[in-house]
């Protein structure tokens, strides 16, 4: 059973796996519990065939509420969050965390509605401000600035989480609740999912660890192997500045920026990027930048902690060798 | 058809940002059309130059300077425009504004209501399904791709993921928020520009503030805003290319760990 102050994390699957950035959420829900004492409830929706719950473990929640049936195989907006809002009428839960990926955001947005209740988005900073309410810390202007937002009144919040922030170490191995599985069918609803179309083994730039990215200094698309390798070597995924993708070079999935996507990965490479403010707008909330350009006055070395004066196209093959002698030996 | 886009004034994207007296302050910066409004802009005009009866009603809800935004919307090719001036609004409310654009597109007639994937100020991505939620529409967000059934009842649309895509199909009103992919938005014409003098802008003024149907004791205030730490200059690596690149691997391992 939850109480009444619990808080409700949403576990994001992927086919029939669990996404990582579903274990950020309930890592930041746990440190909220320690310090409010708020019982944490997963809630998951998957196919017939339960996924793995296994790596839940690793955070395990006070609780875990499952949904289980083949017509929630492939995340359906509509019906997730109707029944996410019967339950939060039910349970009057007081925070629903989600990862800030697109399901989650939209998600969010959709609670947010139904519920009337207060969203704070792709939040970098969620702390307890006093016995009962929120702090959080958000980028505005996709990271030029940042908001710090209370959340008050003893109703229900809703806080989304930037990918890749709130990672913890697995703590020690806790034993996970039983699984409350429910298996009704779903409500039919006017949306249907017609095709999930996936690129295989593709990382996206805003779940990556570390992220290689190109500019139109990398001189063309036949030269973005030499990222694809490095990335790979790194465990990483390929990002783009603004032109590389307006060229038809890169697929817009990759656009780093203002007007593409936000990333904050461990590392960032910025390869042949001017580092125009739309561009720095996109990528200043990665931990460690290194940038890659042939022109020493460039606006990138401004964010970098790390730079080098020189011609990508022949740097970049260098540091993959590099990388893969030291990583595997 | 009948189809609604919401708007929103924000600031150039070329704008470096101070704060000053808590608010955001970017002196001779440009305001321009959210960009990913100009997407759903767009993407109405094309409808509408296929589907000739098709009826665009541009919303927006600002200060009076967001009228020039209106203008080129309907430069674009929009029909009319309905300004909502709000000059104390709380930009941090996601929730409010999508009660306000909800007050006043609830009486109207529409099939299709499309809105930004995020304005790139607040980035919030909020309003566009929340209003779904009070018009009691489905919404799809992230849109790259808008196909009608033939009769224009239905709709097969394709919205980003991560690491892919998804094609989602929905009946009639729908709304949409649009994503950079699903179209390229047009420069306004010399001949737009001068049909939209003609064209209706109407504004509203005095907006009742009401609450939505379901009771939430909680809110959000706005607490500071802030500037990215400043970042240390950049340790530049010297010497031959091969020599910088081993300094470089063994720094990222052994100083920063993050490999
Ligand atoms: C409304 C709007 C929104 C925008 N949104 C975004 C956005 O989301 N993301 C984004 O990235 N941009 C965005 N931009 C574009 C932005 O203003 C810049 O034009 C863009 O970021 C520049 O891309 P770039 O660095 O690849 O190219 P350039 O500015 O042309 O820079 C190329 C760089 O490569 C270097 N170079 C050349 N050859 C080599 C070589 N062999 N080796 C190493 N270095 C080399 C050059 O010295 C130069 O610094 C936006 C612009 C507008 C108007």
């Amino acid at each position: 059973m939850t109480d009444k102050s619990s808080i409700f994390v949403w576990i994001e699957c992927q086919g029939e796996q669990i996404k990582p950035v579903s274990l950020e959420a309930l890592h930041c829900g746990l440190q909220l519990s320690e310090s409010s004492g708020q019982k944490v409830c997963a809630v998951l929706f998957c196919g017939s065939k339960v996924p793995d719950l296994s790596p839940l473990s690793d955070f395990a929640p006070h609780s875990l509420k499952v949904f289980s049936h083949g017509r929630w195989q492939d995340h359906n907006s509509q019906a997730v969050s109707s029944t996410f809002f019967k339950m939060i009428q039910e349970q009057s839960p007081r925070l629903i965390l989600l990862p800030a990926s697109n399901h989650g955001k939209e998600l969010g947005a959709l609670l947010s509605g139904l519920a009337q209740a207060p969203l704070a988005s792709d939040c970098i900073e969620v702390e307890c401000l006093g016995e009962n309410d929120f702090k959080v810390k958000r980028p505005i202007y996709s990271g030029k600035a940042y908001a710090s937002l209370a959340l008050e009144g003893a109703g229900l919040h809703i806080i989304t989480l930037r990918p890749n922030v709130f990672r913890g170490e697995s703590g020690s191995a806790t034993v996970l609740p039983e699984a409350d599985i429910n298996t009704t069918e779903p409500e039919s609803l006017s949306l249907i999912v017609r095709e999930v179309i996936k690129e295989a083994g593709k990382i996206d730039v805003t779940e990556a660890r570390v992220v290689v990215s190109g500019g139109l200094g990398m001189q063309g698309p036949e030269n973005f192997g030499l990222l694809e390798d490095l990335a790979s070597v790194l465990g990483g995924t390929v990002g783009a500045s603004r032109p590389v993708v307006d060229n038809g070079w890169r697929d817009y999935s990759n656009q780093v920026g203002q007007t593409g996507r936000s990333v904050s990965p461990d590392l960032y490479i910025a390869c042949g990027i001017s580092g125009a403010v739309q561009h720095i707008a996109g990528m200043s909330g990665s931990k460690c930048i290194v940038a890659i350009n042939k022109d020493p006055n460039a606006a990138i070395f401004s964010v970098a902690q790390y730079g080098i004066v020189g011609d990508a196209l022949e740097i970049v093959p260098l540091l993959t060798a590099e990388f893969k002698k030291i990583l595997n030996g | 058809m009948k189809i609604i886009v919401c708007v929103k004034q924000t600031l150039d994207t070329n704008a470096s940002i101070e704060i000053k007296d808590g608010a955001i302050h970017a002196p001779g910066s440009a305001r321009i059309m959210n960009p990913y409004d100009e997407f759903a802009v767009e993407e109405a005009v094309r409808i509408k130059e296929n589907q000739p009866d098709t009826d665009i009603t541009l919303i927006t809800l600002g200060g009076e300077n967001s009228r020039d935004i209106l203008k080129t919307g309907l430069a674009m090719g929009a029909d009319r425009a309905v300004h909502i001036i709000d000059s104390d609004l709380d930009d941090f409310d996601g929730l409010a504004i999508a009660r306000k654009l909800y007050e006043v597109i609830k009486d109207r007639e529409f099939d299709l209501v499309l809105c930004g994937r995020q304005a790139v100020d607040q980035d919030r991505a909020q309003v566009g399904p929340a209003l779904s939620v009070l018009l009691d529409i489905p919404a799809i967000t992230v849109v790259t791709k808008i196909d009608f059934s033939e009769d224009y009842s239905r709709v097969v649309a394709t919205r980003q993921i991560e690491g892919g895509a998804e094609r989602i199909e929905s009946p009639l009103p729908l709304l949409a928020t649009c994503q950079k992919g699903l179209n390229t938005p047009r420069l306004p014409s010399l001949k737009g520009i001068m049909a939209a003098r003609k064209k209706e802008v109407v504004e509203i003024t005095d907006l009742p503030n009401t609450a939505g149907s379901v009771e939430n004791d909680a809110k959000l205030r706005i607490l500071e805003l802030s500037l990215p730490p400043q970042r240390k200059s950049a340790i530049m690596l010297e010497g031959q290319p091969l020599d910088m690149a081993k300094e470089l691997a063994q720094a990222l391992r052994e100083k920063e760990k993050v490999l």
